[in-house]
């Protein structure tokens, strides 16, 4: 049984460290290597959607990663880079995607359901608030009690 | 009040109805190109079948034509190039370009299945293929004789996508 479990964890870890794809870049120095990683990080593979260039095996992903390198080494800033990418495949490459008409939706639609699912329950709340406020309508008016006895002696003379 | 509050959950439905009706048909893999109403990019590479020649994007210019990013290691490309071979014979321009490819392998290509291409770009290092946003081949740009692209379509170009779809965007280009 421990045996067993050895095996599962050894598993688990191996399938960790198989993720990611590995270059063999030289850095200038850390914050460059940070840079490096966080921008092929953000951007997306456009062959393979759902993966970002880092994590991409694809001939494409790896073609991006070399660009972005290269650019990095002749001292591009971040904009620039992802300008150019932006460019050339459009939109599409950016995890995080600009605001703008198309994305309008996407950036505040949360938001904007947000506020409304508050309204609709503090509508719900205030109207019943207001109900239990006013007096309770199984107590009977004077009219009505009297009414109600009648109507019980008669039954029982 | 309340009768426009039942008919609420048939409302959301019917929109999230017409929403998913409409993902029935498009088609993720799909991406818009960035480049359309742009300019051909710039390059200046050798062509396939002389290292010497030297095709600029300036070559390219004066007709409306398709330019078609091919290779020898992509699958899809020989299914299209019988297709290509027709358009070419009916008149259709057609350029080349061989991306990311070996180019003793792109001319065993070309002198075994008919060339239909008038000029043939070798992008050995996929740099114009970068520029153009290429993710995979074959992909078909459509440029207008200014050297403005106009359309890009991914994919295998069939006789019936040629019918239904490029045909006509072909014909417009030239008609301007």
């Amino acid at each position: 049984m421990k045996q067993l479990i050895q095996g599962l964890l050894l598993t688990l870890c191996l399938l960790g460290s198989a993720s990611a794809a590995i270059d063999a870049y030289e850095f200038k120095n850390e914050a460059e290597r940070e840079r490096y990683r966080t921008l092929v990080e953000e951007l997306r593979c456009p062959k393979c959607q759902n993966q970002n260039i880092a994590d991409s095996n694809a001939p494409i992903a790896m073609d991006l990663r070399r660009e972005i390198y290269r650019m990095l080494e002749e001292g591009q800033s971040n904009e620039q880079i992802v300008d150019y990418l932006v460019a050339r495949y459009g939109d599409f490459v950016l995890y995080k995607p600009p605001v703008n008409a198309k994305t309008l939706v996407l950036w505040y639609g949360p938001i904007v359901l947000l506020v409304i699912g508050f309204a609709v329950l503090a509508f719900i709340l205030i109207r019943r608030r207001r109900a239990s406020d006013k007096p309770a309508s199984n107590t009977l008016s004077e009219a009505e009690r009297e009414r109600l006895a009648t109507l019980l002696d008669r039954k029982d003379p | 009040m309340k009768r426009l509050l039942m008919l609420l959950p048939l409302a959301i439905f019917l929109l999230v109805a017409v929403f998913l009706y409409r993902g029935l048909f498009l088609d993720p893999t799909e991406l818009p190109s960035a480049l359309i109403g742009k300019p051909l990019p710039s390059f200046s590479l050798p062509s396939v079948e002389d290292p010497q020649r030297v095709v600029t994007a300036e070559d390219i210019k004066g007709k409306p034509a398709l330019v078609n990013v091919w290779a020898t290691w992509c699958v899809a490309c020989k299914v299209e190039h019988p297709v290509l071979n027709k358009l070419a014979e009916q008149g259709v321009v057609i350029h080349g370009v061989n991306y990311k490819d070996d180019n003793a392998a792109a001319q065993k290509w070309l002198k075994d299945f008919h060339d239909p291409y008038q000029l043939n770009i070798r992008d050995e290092q996929g740099s114009l293929g970068l520029d153009l946003g290429v993710y995979g081949a074959p992909e078909t740009f459509f440029v207008d004789k200014q050297g403005i692209i106009r359309h890009k379509y991914v994919g295998v170009i069939d006789e019936r996508v040629w019918r239904e779809q490029l045909a006509a965007l072909y014909q417009q280009l030239v008609d301007e």
